[in-house]
């Protein structure tokens, strides 16, 4: 029985990361597999994003976690460059908004210069409250959307 | 364009007047007092102008624009007992005062030269005579235009305030799905006619505003590619559209000083937004605020000498208020809750804002010291107050919460000083942020 469930999860789990291998180019969406050093390599083994407390841009120990983890991919596969997102949810004015969302985005990029990665490599911008994901009004949507997403080029 | 000419259209003093009849006591007036807070829409009855094929329209956008605005109640042309007004005689009193109406407004069209001549006459039901007439000639595809300043013309007469129908609206036009809207700068007439889009929706436009002196906005859109957003500058008639300084930082929330002149604006550099203001002209570049704090949403003051903005300097978001060359700068928000957003109104008596809580968001006025606060309206999220021209009604926009991965509707909205009349303007499209102009000149 108990295997049974473990199964269960596993193959929850499995079909989760086939869905988010949707939106890749690269990704085969029959298999978990992705080329290593890919964007979606990136997005799915490494994670692409942090979050933040309401109204806040301080990194969190989550966030450590996965700043770690790109500085290290970053650090392995040096040709891509770098934008770093800010968002934020839709409980601010604006123009607030895009100005916390920059300060985000300074945040994660300062996170990963000072793990070695060259600030040369890393620009910022800011979508303030223009750009969310997901598109919602609970405070799950919020706590997903007050987000730095690190973008490869 | 041949610009609308006014004349004054003086004499035409109705033979009734000295026969005026004793008033009723349940009579409406033809006045409205706008320092006393509960007065009662004044009934106005507009007759369809005589004289050419648009007379009728006419007609339609003066009521609309007086039953908009809240002060009046336009009364149906199917109650009107007199069916055979004539553009220039004075209305026969008796029979419109029967049906409840303060006033008459009558006009006649003539076809002069390649355009048209347009007389109007407001009657003053109450006391019997003329309460104001003008005479314009322009061309017949200005119509409109000509309706709405008639329209202020009469509002002007009953309330001796400045109208503010003949203005636009700038506006962004929002649509396609929540996680990939498009934003587009759109600018209609105030009343919702004439809408087009100025930018192209490529990327993202938003926070338009109006230069207070010239058909000219600024607004921030984000680059075609990589790059920091940036304050552009664009006429609204010719499309002509220039860069507002090319900085390293995203530069945002940009505003007009009120001679068109300078337009003060945040630019973002390593996580700290401070306040700038650029020469228009010169395009030379001073800085107003230098902290390590968001520093954002800058309005000069109606005479310029002052600016105010939000800040979260002290912890939460409040407003400040600085000299207009930067310093002195000291907190003037102090009730519970974030305020954002302020406008200075145009006759400098407030300033309106934006102020979120724990309830939701809400839109309300407080005095330049502070004082005086007073929230107007309030929603899920109501946000981007604007003024009319005329410092008695504001345009703000509206969102509704979004569900199921659906992006709420966002619409626009008026509500004047009191906070009595909101109303919502109607829109193509979703739409946010509203940028009042200023009079279109004559």
């Amino acid at each position: 029985m108990k295997i049974l469930k473990a199964f269960a999860a596993m193959a929850a789990l499995f079909v989760m990361a086939a869905c988010s291998n949707t939106n890749n180019e690269n990704a085969n969406a029959a298999s978990t597999t992705v080329t290593p050093g890919s964007v979606a390599d990136f997005r799915q083994n490494v994670g692409d994003r942090v979050f933040f407390d309401t109204d806040q841009s301080t990194i969190r120990q989550d966030g450590r976690d996965v700043l770690n983890r790109q500085a290290e991919w970053l650090k392995k596969y040096t040709n891509y460059q770098i934008t770093m997102a800010g968002h934020c949810d839709e409980r601010g004015t604006r123009e607030y908004n895009l100005a916390l969302g920059e300060r985000r985005a300074n945040a994660a990029k300062q996170y990963l210069v000072a793990q070695g990665i060259p600030a040369s490599r890393i620009q910022t911008i800011s979508y303030g409250k223009e750009r969310p994901d997901p598109v919602g009004s609970d405070e799950a949507a919020w706590a997903r959307n007050r987000r730095a997403v690190t973008e490869l080029q | 364009m041949l610009l609308p000419r006014r004349t004054t259209l003086l004499g035409g003093a109705a033979l009734a007047a000295g026969a005026a009849a004793p008033f009723a006591p349940a009579q409406a007036q033809l006045t409205i007092d706008m320092s006393r807070p509960t007065f009662e829409p004044v009934p106005i009855a507009v007759v369809d102008f005589s004289g050419d094929r648009v007379g009728a329209d006419m007609a339609n956008v003066i009521r609309n624009d007086l039953q908009n605005c809240g002060l009046f109640r336009s009364i149906s042309p199917s109650a009107f007992v007199q069916k055979d007004i004539n553009a220039t005689a004075p209305p026969r009193f008796p029979e419109w005062r029967s049906i409840g109406a303060a006033g008459v407004v009558v006009g006649s069209i003539q076809s002069v030269g390649g355009g048209i001549k347009v007389d109007f006459r407001l009657w003053d039901v109450v006391v019997g005579q003329q309460a104001t007439g003008l005479s314009f000639t322009s061309q017949q595809s200005n119509w409109r235009r000509l309706a709405h300043i008639i329209a202020d013309a009469i509002y002007k007469r009953v309330t001796g305030e400045e109208g503010y129908f003949d203005t636009r609206i700038a506006y962004v036009g929002e649509s396609g799905p929540g996680n990939a809207r498009v934003k587009r700068i759109a600018v209609m007439d105030q009343d919702g006619a004439n809408n087009r889009y100025i930018t192209d929706g490529k990327t993202i436009a938003i926070t338009p505003r109006f230069s207070p002196t010239l058909q000219e906005i600024v607004y921030m859109a984000y680059p075609d590619g990589r790059g920091a957003p940036r304050v552009f500058l664009q006429n609204v008639d010719s499309g002509r559209r220039e860069l507002l300084g090319n900085f390293p930082g995203m530069s945002f929330a940009p505003r007009f000083s009120p001679d068109g002149s300078r337009v003060v604006m945040s630019i973002a550099e390593n996580g700290q937004s401070d306040i700038y203001e650029m020469d228009v002209r010169g395009r030379g570049l001073r800085r107003l605020t230098n902290s390590p704090a968001i520093d954002t949403s800058p309005c000069y003051s109606s005479d310029g000498s002052q600016i105010v903005f939000n800040s979260d300097r002290g912890g939460a978001q409040q407003l400040y208020v600085m000299s207009a060359s930067g310093g002195g700068e000291r907190r003037i928000s102090f009730g519970s809750g974030r305020y954002a957003t302020p406008v200075w109104s145009p006759r400098g008596d407030w300033i309106a804002f934006t102020k979120i809580s724990s309830g939701g968001f809400g839109i309300g006025v407080m005095r330049p010291d502070g004082g005086g606060e007073r929230m107007l309206a309030s929603g899920f999220l109501v946000e981007g107050p604007t003024w009319a021209p005329n410092g008695r009604v504001l345009a703000y926009f509206q969102g509704q919460p979004s569900s199921a991965g659906r992006a709420g509707a966002v619409t626009l909205h008026q509500v004047d000083i009191t906070g009595r009349f909101d109303r919502q303007i109607p829109t193509p499209t979703d739409a946010s942020d509203p940028a009042w102009s200023p009079l279109i000149p004559q």
